[in-house]
This record gives C-alpha cells, structure tokens and sequence, in this order.
C-alpha cells in the first residue's frame, strides 16, 4: 500500500507548534523593513516614466501642418482587434492630397499590441507612453483625432527607438 | 485546329487567336498589361514576353527528339510577346522558364523605375495589377537610385475621371478605350521616353457617357473615380452581384458596400449583356436614392398625419381598405423597376379581389438611348412585366385612368413626379396604398404608407431588353435579409460588434414588396406560404411558359437566360478578370 500522510502535527517542530516565537519573527521583520528605503511609488503623485521602447496607447504624430496620417487604413486593417476606424478626405490645401477625416480608437478593443505602428508607412501612428487609460463609459473610449493627435516633439524617444530597432 | 503546347501542355486552339487568348481559353493566365480581350492589341507594355519555339527537325526533314523521346524545341532567341503573337500549328510556348521570368522581372524593374510609392493613398491599392505583378514577378528591390521623374497628379480628364500621371504606366487602355469603344477619341500620348504621359487634346474633355468605365479598366490607379475618391478601401467594402436598375439594359454590377451604404457601382462582366462596361449615369445615379431619404417601416393614416403602426396591424388594415371595394374599382400600379417575383404575386393579389387593372408607367427617355448600352426604355423590368401580361400606361394616360377607379395600390414606385393633374387625381381617390422606398409625393397623399426594399436589399429577377432574365442577390441588410446566407460580407461587417459605430449603418425595416403583397394578401384569405423570392420564381417556372425550366442556379451559372430559352440557355464562355480584388 502506497499512504502518504502529511498532517499538521508531523509538518511542523516543536518551535513552530507554538506559533509564539513565529509571531516574533514576522514582527522583527516587519520592523526592520520600515527603516529600509521605500519601494513603492506614490501613484498617481509621483509617474514612472516608461522608456521609448514602452508600447502605451497609440497616438498619432502632428506635425506643423498638422498630421502625418495619409489616411491609408492599412493600421485599421492589421489592427488584429479592430479597433481603429479611419475615413478618409481629399484636400488641395496640403500636399498630401488625402488626409483622415475621422481617425478614431476604440480603447476597449486595443490590445497595445503595437501592429497599427509596425504596418504605417508613414510613421504616423507610434505607441506612446502613456499607459493610464480610463473611462467611464464606452463612448468616452472612442478616442478621436482630438486625443490621438501628439506633437512630434513629444515623440521623438519612441521615433528614436523605432528607427534604430524596426 | 492548330495544336500547341503551353508549358508542356496540349492545347488545341482556333487559328488567328494569339498565344495569350488561346493561354486564356484553357486558364492559363499569361501576365499582361495592355492586352484586353474588348481593345485592339497594342503590344506595348510588354509583361507577356514569353518563350516560343517550335520542335527542331534532323537532317531527313523528321522532328527531333532527344534520347528519353521528348521533343528537341529550337527556341526563337528573342522573346516574343504572347497578346500579338498568332498561335501556329505544334508551336512551343514557354511561360515560366527562366528566360521569361528574368524578361517579367526586367520589364517589372522598368515599370517601377518611376512609379511613386503611391499605394498608401492610392485608390487602386488592393486591386491593383502592378501591385499583384510586383509580388508575383518582382525582386522587391530596386537598383534605380536616382530621383524619380515627376508628373502632374490630379488631372481632370473630364467631369467624372481624374488622371495621375505618375501612376500611369503607358499601357494605352484608356486611349483604346475612348478611340473605339467609347467613340470620343480626345486622349493622346505626349512627350516621349520616361516623360510620356496622357492628355486631353486642347479645349475638349473626356465626357463621354461611358468614360467612368476607364477607371477599372486601367490596370494601376492612373485613373480615379472623382464621384468616389477616397470613399474607402477596397478591402473594407464587400462587394455583391446586382442589376443596374437605371434602364432596361441590365448590366451586371457589383455593389461595393461598407457599413451598409453603398459607396460606389462598378460594371461586372457579362458577355451577353454588357461584356465589361456599364454607362457613367447608372454608375452615379443609381446609389444616392438607396442611401437616402428611405422609408422605414409601416405607416398609416390616423387623423390626417401618417403614423408608425406595426406590420400585422397596417397588413389588416391595408386588406381592411381593400375590401371596401370591387375589384374592378381597384387598380395596382407597379414600378417598372419591380421584380418579376413582386410582379407576380402583386397580378396574383389583383387576381384574388377580382381587379384585371394592373399596370405599370412607362418611363422613356429618348435623350437617354443610345446605340451602345443606354436604353431610352428606363424602366429595367418593362420585358419584365411584358411576359407577365401586365400593360405599360403612358403617364400622360395616368390621370385619366386614375379618374376611373375608387383606390390604387403603388407597388415601389413614385406616380406623381410633380404633375399636378395626377397629383390631384391621387388626391380624390378614396384609398391610397402606397409600397415605397423613398418619400416622395406618392407616399405624402397615401393613406398607408409600407417601406419596400430597393433593388439593392433584394433578391428577384429582372428581364432585360433582349428578355434576358437576370438573377441578384442583395448587397445591403435589412430587417428582413439579415438571414439570407451567401450574402457576402466584408471583415468588417463580419466581425464588427454592436458598439462599433463602423456597423451601425442604417438596417432599414423594410420588406421586398411581394412579402408586403402576401402578408396584405393573407389578411384577405390568401393563405400563401412564400419564403423567399426563390420560392415565387420556381412557381413561375411551373406556370409560366416563357420561364419554363428556369431556376435561381440556372440563370446564376448562365449569367441570366433569355425567356422561353430555359431549355436551352447559350454557353457563358470565358469570362475575362483585368483585376479585382483578392477575398480577405
Ligand atoms: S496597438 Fe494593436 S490593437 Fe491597438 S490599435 Fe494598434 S494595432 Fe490595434
Ligand atoms: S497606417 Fe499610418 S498613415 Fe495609414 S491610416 Fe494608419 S496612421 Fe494613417
Ligand atoms: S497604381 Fe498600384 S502600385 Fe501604383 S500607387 Fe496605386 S496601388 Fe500602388
Ligand atoms: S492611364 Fe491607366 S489605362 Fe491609361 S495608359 Fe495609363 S495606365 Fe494605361
Ligand atoms: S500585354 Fe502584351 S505587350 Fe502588353
């Protein structure tokens, strides 16, 4: 006969059978950890800053005269989560005749997997730092151009890293 | 027959075909992008270069074989390009050796030399045949370093077509095209070398009524659609067979659909009808009106103002009004825009109240025909109507004809149009039941007012000016087609959740007129069971002589079948694909 038996009384000593002395020992530990430096961050006082090679939410580069974006969908078609819907316009003002209309993410479907990134040919949707991200209702997680839209001067680690690594 | 044989096989063809027709005839498909099976041959683009040869004879004037009896072939040394090459009897054609992939590549290399990277912004991207050639044939990898030569982009040919002329690779299609099919031969080749591009000779523009039909026939995206640049994707929209309801041609169309709009119409091939073309008037006219200003819906008159009321209750009344009268008083007036099916059960509706007024109003347009595909007969379904027995009426006739019965039954159509004598003829009836699409003055002097499914939420069949009777399939959802399978989807609209805004496009309440026709018919003891509109042309085939032997397949397989023809419908033949989109 094959018995394994594994009580409380054959585990543990003698020692440990009177849990005083182990109580003891959680409390000097407990002691000695609060006069060590604190790990923990004070968020959402204090951020951590992620580095370029962090994939935050995606946002699309503005330049001066204004997005880089051609409209071409291809994002919108490589997006495994369907989350980017892109309307495309004609216009005579700029020299890129085809702009985005309307670009909106749904960030309830993103899955940060940075995709829409790697297939834009003209380096126009990057992945951000920004990784705090809520909402309190499902419309306010359709982001439009207005919240999508980043300087490029805010970019330039993420630019840096994509140019160096992709 | 000259026989000869295409990469090892056997192929028995007519004389005076060229290689590349001959390849085609047997599903092989040779690269190309000039030759086009409705153009002269031009033989400039040069992507059909392939190997030919012909079998080697020894010293007695036998044909040679090497030592395991395969044949000796003595090659011509040059390539040959297979659109103007006329097959000859134990010809040899190579299309995939290395010969001729090196010659595809090289011809590729030269396209490419001075072709923008336009893709991301081009409307041709996903169906376009350079791009198709460039993952077929190409290195992926240019040797060209220098700055690439610069055209003018966004040139309006004309009203409807805008050319860039960066993205043209000088095949001449378009030119061809105007010359002899369109008939208006205003494009021209200017400048030379790699500076050659196309323009419209001075103080005149290409606005020919078919120009739009350039558009797919240029194999890159050289030439857009004013009407629909930038509307989309191509791989966003799905893309389902319909019938241009716009005259009694019938050309077969595709209906390129996202978020259940319609976007565009573009021609389909059908070489009976009208091979690859269809006319610019069809193609602009021919969506906006499903788009908008739709019905949805029952509605009936309460108190003076029409009023949603729920299906069974406006069916009842509907039948309740009807019942008021005698039959004779009663007077059914179709759309010639109606469908066989909805035709034949609206007769049949009159049939069973004892009313023979059923009619439909001709719509000729006499500016309209022409001798190529455009038919002054506007209404797509008058033959249609024609083998059902039902009378046309002029409308000039309509008000008088009015004047003599009590109520009317419109069936999808708009019988006002602004004329003020009819208008009030309406108006004086007792009983107005109108089954319509849009709004319109018809629906805003009805006194029951049910939403019917347009010609592109339908399934039905109509008969064209050569009687052709020609199947089609609904290419936008409606609470009534939600179901019907084989309708084909884009990704989008397959995966799209409820909360994607990207598949919230309008799902229309509306019902195929014949559904409307049984249910007012059942309410009225009818006791008919159609599920589908398949159900009603089967019946047909059984009851009418002129559809006898027809069935949904049948007309599917043959591309339509002419009436009383369904024993023996003519051979499709090849049906020939520039370029379409791939499935995604
Ligand atoms: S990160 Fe991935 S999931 Fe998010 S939008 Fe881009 S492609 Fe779509
Ligand atoms: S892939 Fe880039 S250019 Fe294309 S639509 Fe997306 S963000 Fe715009
Ligand atoms: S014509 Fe074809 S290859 Fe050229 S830019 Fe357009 S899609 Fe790309
Ligand atoms: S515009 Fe198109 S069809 Fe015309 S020559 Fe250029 S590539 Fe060919
Ligand atoms: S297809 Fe033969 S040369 Fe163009």
């Amino acid at each position: 006969m094959n018995v394994t038996t594994n009580t409380e009384s054959q585990r543990l000593n003698f020692w440990e059978k009177l849990y005083l002395p182990e109580i003891a020992k959680g409390m000097a530990a407990t002691l000695l950890t609060m006069f060590k430096p604190s790990m923990t961050r004070e968020y959402p006082e204090e951020r951590w800053e992620p580095l370029g090679s962090y994939r935050g939410r995606p946002v699309l580069v503005m330049e001066e005269e204004g997005e880089r974006c051609v409209a071409c969908g291809l994002c919108s078609r490589v997006c495994p989560a369907l989350a980017i819907e892109v309307q495309a316009d004609e216009t005579l003002e700029r020299d890129k005749e085809r702009f985005p209309k309307l670009f909106e993410i749904n960030m309830l479907r993103c899955i940060y997997c940075g995709f829409c990134e790697e297939v834009c040919p003209e380096e126009a949707i990057v992945m951000s730092k920004d990784y705090d991200i809520v909402f309190h209702t499902q419309e306010e997680a359709l982001f439009g151009k207005d919240k999508l839209l980043v300087p490029v001067a805010r970019l330039q680690e993420r630019l840096e890293f994509l140019r160096q690594y992709k | 027959m000259p026989v000869l044989t295409i990469d090892g096989r056997k192929i028995e063809t007519q004389p005076g075909k060229t290689i590349i027709e001959a390849a085609l005839d047997n599903g092989i498909s040779i690269p190309h992008f000039c030759w086009h099976p409705a153009l002269s041959v031009a033989g400039n683009c040069r992507m059909c270069l392939v190997q030919v040869g012909s079998q080697k004879k020894n010293a007695e004037g036998q044909p040679e074989t090497d030592g395991d009896g395969n044949p000796v072939i003595a090659w011509i040394p040059k390539l040959q390009i297979a659109c103007a090459t006329p097959v000859t009897d134990g010809m040899y054609v190579d299309t995939s050796g290395e010969k001729t992939t090196k010659a595809t590549n090289a011809v590729m290399e030269f396209l490419l030399i001075n072709h923008p990277l336009d893709c991301p912004i081009c409307d041709e991207a996903g169906q376009c045949k350079l791009q198709e050639y460039a993952y077929r044939f190409s290195k992926g990898e240019s040797r060209f370093d220098e700055l690439k030569n610069h055209k003018d982009k966004r040139v309006q040919w004309g009203p409807e077509v805008m050319f860039d002329g960066e993205r043209c690779i000088s095949c001449s299609r378009c030119i061809r095209f105007a010359e002899e099919v369109a008939e208006q031969p205003v494009i021209s080749f200017v400048q030379r070398g790699d500076h050659v591009t196309i323009e419209t000779f001075e103080g005149t523009q290409f606005d020919s009524p078919y120009s739009m039909n350039v558009i797919e026939l240029c194999p890159v995206g050289a030439l857009t659609s004013i009407d629909f640049r930038f509307k989309a994707r191509v791989w966003d929209m799905s893309f389902n067979d319909s019938i241009c309801p716009g005259c009694s041609r019938g050309c077969n169309i595709q209906i390129g659909v996202r978020d259940n709009t319609i976007l565009r119409l573009e021609p389909k091939t059908n070489p009976h009808v009208n091979q690859y073309w269809m006319c610019d008037a069809g193609r602009n006219t021919q969506y906006a009106w499903v788009n908008e200003n739709r019905i949805s819906g029952a509605w009936l008159r309460k108190g003076g103002t029409l009023q949603q009321s729920d299906w069974k209750e406006s069916y009842s009344s509907f039948a309740a009004s009807l019942k008021q009268f005698s039959g004779k008083d009663v007077m059914f007036i179709l759309s010639g825009m109606a469908t066989n099916e909805d035709a034949y059960l609206t007769q049949k509706l009159a049939a069973h109240i004892k009313s023979t007024n059923v009619v439909f109003i001709e719509r000729n347009d006499a500016s309209f025909g022409d001798t190529k595909l455009r038919s002054a007969d506007r209404n797509a379904n008058s033959n249609g109507m024609a083998a059902l027995g039902i009378k046309s009426l002029a409308p000039t006739a309509l008000a008088s004809a009015l004047q003599g019965v009590k109520a009317v039954v419109v069936v999808g159509d708009e019988i006002i149009r602004g004329n003020e004598e009819i208008a009030s003829a309406v108006r004086s009836l007792a009983f107005v039941g109108a089954l319509s699409f849009n709004h319109c003055q018809t629906t805003e002097a009805a006194h029951a007012v049910l939403a019917t499914a347009t010609y592109a939420e339908s399934e039905g069949t109509f008969t064209n000016l050569n009687r052709r009777v020609q199947h089609f399939t609904p290419a936008i959802v409606t609470t009534e087609n939600m179901r019907i399978m084989g309708m084909k989807m884009s990704r989008l609209d397959k995966f799209g959740a409820h909360n994607d805004r990207w598949t919230q496009g309008d799902k229309r309440d509306c019902k195929q007129s014949w559904r409307i026709v049984q249910g007012i018919a059942n309410e009225l003891g009818a006791g008919w069971l159609y599920k589908s509109s398949e159900d009603i042309f089967n019946e047909m085939a059984l009851t009418l002589p002129a559809f006898k032997n027809m069935s949904y397949d049948m007309l599917d397989t043959y591309l339509g079948v002419a009436l009383d023809k369904g024993h023996a419908p003519e051979p499709v033949g090849i049906i020939y694909e520039s370029h379409t989109l791939k499935p995604n």
